[in-house]
């Protein structure tokens, strides 16, 4: 019987798998290019200060034992 | 020596946050920045420009100084105070091609007793409708550690830096991005100065102190969690959450609150941050003998601790963005000021400067005040 489950939950997250492959090409972004205008304005920006923040986390690196995992890969919002 | 915390200007200073179907902005900034706590006194300049190059190019450059003065606890303990300085440049790369953007970067940091090269590259995708980009990265760090009083010491110091980072847009005013990050560390990752102390009875302090010893191998993992929301009276609020955890057994948690409020030609940003850590394996305060572990540490550091941050920034647009160009080529700049108050409590750290029996030390207590004003230029 746990056996069975075990094929069944397989099956279940196989097709899943395929389904979410298959549907990211159909994938509609929901929020459109023209309602952007909020996160494009300036106070949204991740890093508006880029030479500011690599001070401040130098700073931090050297006043603690933990270091990294705060965005310096970054990333955008494609809003421009 | 104060070679920590390099890795965030080598990815930082190469990379920013930017977006992977768009070039940065141009622009230029001129900062002063001054640490003052604890005995020390850092200042010194940075100047950053980036500039386009054709519709695919963008190139980066950015000089950065530190001129050190130190009396730290460390320093007043076991050492002489000091004068030091540090200069590092770094040159970076942008290269945009349909929704991908790669990225390269190299940073070089120097001071007379250590010198690191670090090298950088990294790519970022545009996906659903550019409401997702997907960012890889990989860093390298070359460093060499040398020591004033010895000449003849050199010790090379290996990095590898592997990060994954994605920014999600969720709605129309939430934005929020995950970045993992894991740093594996080969070589010596002492410091040649500093020393760990042990109970001696045979001195009239009742303590002794030796040469700290680390492990030459550490790997940390760390993911970082921020989204930020655009508020309905136009201002925004950011949260932050960070994990981190490595191979020395320190695990900390980090998180932030900031909020940001412009008014006419001002923007006021307000944040207050909380760090916690518990403490490497190999750090003591006080060995109970010399030699006690194979592996000793004393750096505070790397002691269990908790830290506080509240930040006031105010900037100032003297040349908006009217469509029209200031000096021929200055779309917008602006002034911004900032300070951040930062408070360190030491839960097993001793002020040996304190009058008291070893052992019975008072714990110590950091303050520092870090202060920054530059000048962006974005044409």
């Amino acid at each position: 019987m746990a056996k069975k489950i075990s094929r069944i939950s397989r099956l279940l997250l196989a097709a899943l798998v395929v389904a979410g492959l298959s549907g990211c090409g159909n994938i509609e972004p929901w929020v459109k290019p023209y309602e952007r205008d909020q996160l494009a304005d300036p106070i949204m920006a991740l890093d508006g200060d880029p030479v500011s923040t690599a001070y401040i986390q130098h700073v931090y690196e050297a006043r603690e034992g933990a270091k990294g995992g705060e965005g310096a890969v970054g990333g955008g919002c494609g809003c421009n | 020596m104060i070679r920590r915390g390099l890795i965030s200007v080598i990815l930082l200073l190469s990379f920013g946050a930017s977006h992977a179907g768009v070039l940065p902005d141009d622009r230029a900034d001129v900062l002063y920045h001054l640490y003052d706590g604890g005995g020390v006194e850092i200042d010194g300049p940075s100047v950053l420009v980036r500039k386009k190059a054709g519709k695919s190019m963008s190139f980066v450059g950015n000089y950065y100084v530190d001129m050190i003065s130190s009396a730290s606890i460390d320093v007043i303990t076991t050492a002489s105070p000091y004068t030091e300085e540090r200069t590092q440049w770094s040159l970076g790369m942008d290269y945009l091609r349909g929704n991908t953007t790669m990225r390269v970067g190299y940073t070089n940091s120097v001071e007379s007793d250590f010198n690191a090269n670090s090298y950088a590259f990294s790519v970022s995708q545009d996906m659903f409708g550019d409401l997702t980009t997907l960012t890889l990265s990989y860093g390298l760090g070359d460093d060499l550690v040398r020591s004033s009083v010895d000449e003849n010491f050199e010790e090379p110091l290996d990095r590898q830096i592997y990060g994954l980072g994605i920014t999600q847009i969720l709605t129309k005013n939430l934005i929020s991005t995950i970045n993992v990050e894991t740093v594996t560390e080969e070589g010596y990752l002492n410091n040649p100065y500093r020393v760990v102390r042990y109970a001696d009875p045979l001195s009239a302090t009742g303590y002794s102190f030796e040469p700290e010893l680390y492990p030459n191998t550490r790997t940390s993992n760390a993911v970082g969690l921020r989204a930020r929301y655009f508020l309905p009276y136009r201002a925004a609020i950011e949260g932050e959450y960070r994990y981190f955890t490595d191979t020395w057994n320190i695990e900390s948690h980090t998180a932030a609150l900031t909020y940001i409020h412009p008014w006419r030609d001002w923007t006021f940003t307000g944040k207050f941050r909380y760090y916690d850590q518990t403490g490497a394996h190999f750090y003591r305060d006080l060995f109970a003998r010399a030699q006690e572990t194979n592996f000793r540490g004393r750096d505070k550091e790397l002691s269990p601790l908790t830290s506080y941050t509240l930040k006031l920034q105010a900037a100032y647009e003297f040349i908006s963005d009217d469509g029209t160009k200031a000096w021929g080529f200055v779309k917008r700049a602006k002034v911004t000021a900032s300070l951040n108050v930062l408070s360190v409590d030491y839960h097993d750290f001793s002020d040996l400067t304190a009058q008291a029996p070893v052992g019975e030390e008072p714990l110590y207590q950091l303050d520092a005040n870090i202060f920054q004003i530059y000048v962006s230029f974005f044409y």
